[in-house]
């Protein structure tokens, strides 16, 4: 007779419920990973993901969390309760059975520590190797996640690596111990697209290896495409749908699901068309800027932004994309003159504003507005809503302090927030509300230019894309030009009408969005589009099959 | 709105203070009861601080043997009433040890401020100027001040004054080098703010928790920096009473007349400790994360 007998799961979740303060955060979640599967648990933030992932570990206490209710079992044969172990069991636990990579490669690490030092800990605690050994160990562990030169690191710091060998290293930490369970929250958020290919497939690789079970955690559909077996879609702190990869993304079964796949950019949905020959608002002649070199300075000056000239028409979105480092933020803060250009013109509405002084400046800086990356740092936590939102115009002149609340209110519903919400302080709300707050404050000098630095980088898929939409809705109500400066490809085709794609603090390549992501030029853009996770119903990866099938 | 599902947002609001915990209560009304005994002091004594009656010195409090009917804290070695001399010496300490803390907070926050914002040789010289205050003991300064310039009030209260300005300095210029590279500050500078307006608009607002906990802390620094030079005898000159004067006279009585110390080293711990509690307690006030909707 022949049966299917389904292997027990390595890990289980049944009905897990964590609550922080009085407030349930996640109510009654439950699933299961095999060993070698992949389980992508995807959700807005908010949803309740990161603090699933931190009571497997039991690390959620420590947030100010608790698990009220449910259970964690972890191994195959005889598994064992997590949610009732003793604290010192729970120490051999983590980092031993069950190993966690965070998002943030560099808090993660302790800067004063060498990395082999570090890796010796985790080595000295779960497999009681000292000195050579444990020095040795860490060597092969950094062979394993092919960090080059691995002999080297191990005297090196962690500020000495970049962020891609950092999440490399943390991952190496994270298998020394060969656990059987492998949480990944948001790994590959912090970096580059490219440098996130190689990491997913390192993780892939390592995953078939070793036969681990991992739980990722991401927003990203794209990402889950790329790695996940099974999906769990979380909302509101809720299983909201669970299933193969395959079978989620070509038809998703609760309308939450199609709606964060409809917010999910992907590439090659579509650009808007350019715009017959805008009048140019901005244009941007040879700008050259560089950090650090002077007459005392013991390095060379860094050339952040390297003779760049560009064009921004009215009622256009230039999209301007690049990795992290290759001098796009320097670019839009050059043109917004927070720092100073070495070389170069800045033209605004026919006005040079680069060689300005300050006072001189300031009529113009009206007519150009920034909205920053992070939402959490962009807004003084002292200031209610009404006076951030407002403070532009009442630098300018525009609104007298008298009808400042009036002024408010009419900016907070502009962008989609109750008026009610301005005598509120910035703490009091999420992320994307933040940033609706910021696109505001722009809002209130009725700025002919938008510099959107990285505006969506910080925000999940749904609330990434409210704000876009807002983004091309004020565009089209106002004609307002937007400089849309992003990492993301796909954000960045989904908005621009043009493109340019920086490196290594030069314009690459430059065109209509669909010309250049159609029949990239550059090397770099070929690879930049190369590296992007592309997701669909096709299913890419072909999973590995879990069941087994025994003769019994 | 959303937000309340927002797990960090409930973390932050598990930290919200339910109003004053015993203890600040306690600290509070021990702070009120000193500030309006100050206030209060040539009405509420029982007698002039500086009447003297040598019939009946040296007394002890009540409930001793050889008690003086109305001197409930008893008498000193040339029969005043410890208790009105604490009073009065209670009054001049903390008027003296406010008017040096904001002394130091104006001196010391605008330096830091200047400091923090302006950089180069500016900040230079400033922070050259912190260091040497740390680097110099202080209580020798003060000896030197008081002992050239003669022992006035007005020369008293700028040297308090001057003891604290360097920790302000410190924080001061700390934060705002911290604060002026956050994104909301670009954020004003791109909206076309001057370096005045942020300094007063963003920064300052951002410097009030840490500024009231430094306060407190000089407070208690300088009532206690009173009493040594008091007690060195450069403080507050005799007969005028103050805490650290009284601690200082009353020294050489310990054995005998223990009474005559004891009254205004309560105070000063009184003083002190509920200073301190109450800087917590104000800073989570000013803070408006922390504060109920």
């Amino acid at each position: 007779m022949i049966a299917f007998a389904v292997p027990a799961p390595v890990l289980s979740v049944r009905d897990l419920r964590i609550a922080f303060g009085d407030v349930e955060a996640v109510h009654g979640l439950s699933f299961d990973i095999h060993r070698g599967e992949t389980l992508a648990l995807v959700g807005e933030s908010g949803s309740g993901k990161s603090a699933t992932a931190l009571s497997i570990l039991r690390l959620v206490e420590r947030e100010g969390g608790r698990i009220i209710g449910g259970s964690v079992r972890l191994g195959e044969t005889d598994p064992l309760e997590v949610t009732r172990l003793a604290s010192a069991a729970l120490r051999d636990l983590r980092g031993g059975r069950i190993a966690m990579i965070f998002q943030e490669p560099m808090t993660s690490l302790n800067p004063v520590m060498t990395i082999g030092a570090q890796m010796g800990e985790t080595l000295a605690l779960h497999r009681g190797l000292r000195g050579g050994a444990a020095r040795e160990a860490a060597r092969a562990a950094l062979d394993r996640v092919k960090i080059p030169e691995p002999e080297r690191r191990l005297d090196q710091y962690p500020h000495e690596l970049s962020g891609g060998l950092r999440q490399r290293v943390m991952i190496a930490m994270a298998l020394s111990c060969e656990p059987e369970v492998l949480i990944a929250d948001e790994p590959t958020t912090a970096l580059d697209v490219t440098t996130q290919a190689e990491i997913l497939k390192l993780i892939a690789g390592l995953q078939r290896e070793l036969g681990m079970a991992v739980l990722f955690i991401t927003h990203d559909l794209g990402v889950i495409s790329e790695i996940a077996d099974r999906v769990v879609v979380m909302k509101n702190g809720e299983k909201i749908e669970e299933g193969r990869t395959s079978e989620i993304f070509s038809a998703p079964r609760a309308a939450y699901t199609a709606e964060l796949m409809a917010a999910s950019p992907r590439l090659g949905e579509g650009a808007p068309a350019p715009l017959t020959a805008p009048a140019p608002v901005l244009k941007v002649t040879g700008l050259t800027t560089r950090f650090g070199g002077g007459m005392f300075a013991r390095h060379a000056a860094t050339v952040a932004v390297n003779d760049v000239s560009i064009v921004l028409g009215r009622g256009e979105t230039l999209g301007l994309v690049g990795e992290s480092g290759c001098g796009k933020s320097t670019l839009a803060r050059s043109i917004m003159r927070l720092v100073e250009p070495a070389a170069g013109e800045v033209e605004l509405l026919g006005t040079r504003i680069d060689t300005l002084a300050p006072s001189a400046l300031k009529p113009h800086r009206a007519r150009m507005q920034m909205v920053f990356q992070d939402p959490y740092a962009s807004l003084n936590p002292r200031m209610s809503v009404r006076d951030a939102v407002t403070e532009p115009a009442i630098l300018h002149g525009i609104v007298t302090p008298r009808d400042r609340s009036e002024l408010a209110a009419r900016l907070l519903e502009r962008v989609g927030l109750p008026a009610e919400v301005a005598e509120r302080y910035p703490h009091q709300f999420s992320g994307g509300q933040r940033q609706r707050i910021c696109i505001a404050r722009a809002l209130s000098v009725r700025p002919q230019i938008i510099v959107a630095d990285e505006a969506v980088s910080a925000l999940d898929v749904s609330n990434a894309r409210r704000i876009t939409d807002l983004m091309a809705e004020i565009q089209r109500r106002d004609a307002v030009s937007f400089l849309f400066i992003s990492h993301d490809i796909a954000v960045v085709e989904r908005v621009s009408h043009r493109i340019a794609v920086m490196h290594q603090g030069k314009i690459v390549e430059t065109g209509p969005t669909e010309t250049v992501l159609r029949n990239p030029q550059h090397p770099y853009t070929k690879r930049l589009i190369a590296a992007v996770p592309r997701f669909g119903g096709s299913g890419d990866r072909q999973p590995e099959p879990f069941v087994q099938v025994e003769l019994a | 709105m959303t937000i309340a599902a927002d797990p960090a947002f409930a973390a932050e609001r598990r930290r919200k203070p339910r109003r004053a915990d015993p203890i600040q209560k306690v600290a509070i009304g021990i702070a009120a009861l000193l500030a309006a005994s100050a206030l209060l002091a040539p009405l509420i004594a029982p007698y002039d601080p500086l009447a003297q009656s040598l019939l009946s010195r040296l007394r002890p409090p009540i409930g001793f043997e050889r008690f003086a009917a109305g001197h409930f804290a008893g008498t000193d070695e040339l029969g005043r009433d410890v208790l009105s001399r604490s009073l009065h010496g209670l009054r001049l300490t903390l008027a003296l040890a406010f008017a040096g803390a904001v002394i130091g907070l104006l001196i010391g926050g605008a330096l830091g401020l200047i400091a923090g914002l302006r950089r180069g040789w500016v900040e230079d010289t400033i922070m050259a100027l912190v260091d040497m205050q740390i680097a110099i003991p202080f209580t020798l300064v003060a000896l030197l001040v008081l002992s050239l310039m003669g022992s006035s009030l007005t020369v008293l209260v700028l040297v308090l004054g001057i003891a604290g300005w360097e920790q302000y300095a410190r924080i001061v210029r700390a934060e705002a080098r911290r604060l002026s590279v956050q994104p909301f500050l670009e954020a004003a500078r791109t909206a076309g703010a001057g370096p005045v307006y942020t300094a007063v608009r963003h920064i300052l607002p951002n410097l009030v928790s840490p500024l009231v906990v430094q306060f407190t802390l000089a407070l208690s620094n300088i009532v206690i920096l009173e009493s040594t030079l008091s007690f060195l005898g450069l403080g507050v000159q005799p007969p005028q009473p103050s805490l650290g004067s009284m601690v200082g006279l009353g020294r050489d009585y310990m054995p005998t007349a223990p009474w005559i110390v004891l009254a205004p080293a309560a105070l000063i711990v009184a003083l002190t400790f509920s200073v301190q509690i109450l800087g917590d307690w104000l800073r989570d006030r000013a803070d408006v994360r922390l504060r109920d909707r």
